[in-house]
């Protein structure tokens, strides 16, 4: 194998890895609100550490890769992308901790059974298939993705005025409602994340970009 | 469990976003012109076409029903492995395959209107249209001056002041004035590397060709050389169409508007360069231009 394959092969496993800690970050965010676990709320926090660790050295690697190979076609567009990826994949993070800090201030619960779990769980296949889309390289998931967004936009957006019409009728919800209202804003967050990431990988797939397809003659859908 | 009120809830605040301020910003802010493409090469007539071009040396066929177009005032890069055809058919663009023995050439390339292969073309007059510039710079052992005014004293020019003009106007197109005007009667072959192959550009200029046809002209030249050259190219286009073969890719990347993959004597693909070096259409060329070939 040549280097610069290697190279390559380097950058997709480190964004494979910095994917994988971000799900686990995801999965013990749902977790910490669920069970209202102060302890795995503190290891999602302690957590982003290594999201930010990986981030650096990615960004590296892709500069180096940049400047060292002068990569063409499929190469340059894998890791222009991946400058792109990357920062979604910490930005996820970022979210995770918004919500994680919150786990403790959101009980008892005061929203209907299992919306807001849902909500953290389509947000997680949402980002589970985006990686998946990157790793199998496959343009159908990353579309998937794309549409799903819609889905959990509709989601939080039925939260949301469930959680206005509470702070309305009971103002005793309200300290509750204002947190609650910030983590469905953080998941719904984290599912823009997983639609750009899907977005960059059909530019790595097909060459051309997916996002604002409004602005394209032949969008996305 | 959804509680029920009789008040109307208002719309959460992000889905009702009213719609960006208009006329904040001029129109150039919100549609940045962002394509490296030249605008100019895709609506710039066709300069050179070439149609169904087959050669063979002997029974050997070395061009396969090539079809292309170069537009005028562009630059067209030939990339390719060694043996692909992008010399060869360089060199079908001005007819230097003649010199070659048992060469034949089916298909036809026009030179504007005129058709390069048809009888009774007058081969001396399309090389003054067709000027070439070669991998090695070959200066005459003259001095600088007459380096220049060779291509127009054969043409029968002998004015001295229309030469001197000529001169002058061909060094400066072609970056070197300022380094040799003070030393015009000193040899050719006391310039730099880089200098000569200049040298070889300004007296391709100096006959005032339509198409620059250059092979390989900056192998030979260290990085500071080559990036004068590619300067030069750039700045050429403005006057002249040029026709590049070079196997360096970022050096293709870098100069030409339009570039043509070759693979064993057949035109794989061509297209905008900024095409074919970000998302090309054929697996050869991608697997070509990122290194991955054969």
């Amino acid at each position: 194998m040549r280097q610069f394959d290697q190279e390559l092969r380097d950058l997709r496993d480190g964004i494979l890895a910095m994917a994988g800690l971000a799900e686990h970050m995801i999965d013990l965010t749902i977790q910490a609100i669920v069970e209202r676990s102060r302890t795995k709320a503190d290891e999602v926090m302690a957590l982003d550490r290594n999201l930010d660790e990986w981030e650096l050295r990615l960004d590296r690697l892709c500069i180096d890769l940049l400047a060292l190979r002068s990569p063409a076609a499929g190469d340059l567009r894998l890791i222009a992308s991946s400058l792109k990826i990357v920062p979604e994949l910490e930005r996820i993070g970022d979210h995770c901790c918004n919500i994680a800090r919150r786990a403790t201030y959101v009980h008892p619960p005061i929203l209907s059974t299992g919306s807001l779990e849902r909500l953290g769980q389509e947000t997680r296949g949402m980002v589970r298939m985006a990686v998946d889309a990157f790793i199998g390289s496959d343009a159908g998931l990353a579309r998937t993705v794309i549409k799903a967004d819609d889905s959990v936009d509709a989601l939080y957006g039925h939260i949301y005025r469930e959680l206005l019409r509470l702070m309305m009728s009971d103002p005793l919800t309200i300290e509750r409602a204002s947190h609650l209202i910030l983590v469905i804003k953080n998941w719904e967050r984290i599912a823009d994340q997983a639609t750009n990431i899907a977005e960059e990988v059909l530019f790595i797939l097909e060459g051309r970009s997916a996002k604002h397809a409004y602005l394209h003659e032949d969008s996305v859908e | 469990m959804e509680i029920e009120d009789p008040r109307p809830v208002p719309e959460p605040v992000h889905l009702q976003m009213p719609p960006p301020e208009s006329g904040l910003r001029p129109a150039s802010f919100v549609k940045p012109d962002l394509p490296l493409t030249d605008p100019a090469v895709l609506t710039s007539p066709t300069m050179v076409q070439v149609e169904r071009l087959n050669l063979f040396y002997g029974q050997k066929q070395a061009l396969f029903d090539v079809d292309l177009k170069v537009a005028r005032n562009s630059v067209m890069s030939f990339i390719g492995p060694s043996g692909c055809g992008k010399s060869t058919l360089l060199r079908c663009l001005n007819r230097m395959n003649d010199l070659i023995d048992d060469v034949r050439v089916e298909g036809r390339i026009l030179l504007g209107d005129t058709d390069l292969y048809a009888p009774g073309t007058d081969v001396i007059a399309l090389r003054k249209r067709a000027g070439m510039v070669f991998q090695k710079s070959n200066p005459f052992p003259k001095s600088i001056f007459e380096n220049v005014a060779y291509g127009l004293r054969i043409q029968g020019e002998s004015d001295r002041n229309v030469l001197a003009a000529s001169v002058e106007r061909s060094l400066k197109s072609a970056g070197l004035w300022e380094e040799v005007k003070d030393r015009l009667k000193d040899s050719a072959q006391g310039l730099s590397g880089g200098q000569q192959q200049r040298l070889c550009i300004a007296r391709a200029l100096a006959v005032r060709p339509e198409v620059i046809l250059m092979d390989e002209p900056c192998s030979a030249l260290d990085p500071i050389a080559t990036a004068r050259v590619e300067e030069l190219i750039l700045e050429l286009k403005r006057e002249f169409t040029i026709v590049i073969v070079t196997h360096n890719m970022q050096q293709a990347a870098r100069v030409s508007d339009h570039t043509a993959f070759f693979w064993m004597g057949k035109l794989i693909e061509t297209g905008l360069t900024e095409k074919m070096f970000t998302n090309p259409g054929h697996r050869m060329t991608e697997d070509y231009i990122t290194g991955r070939f054969g």
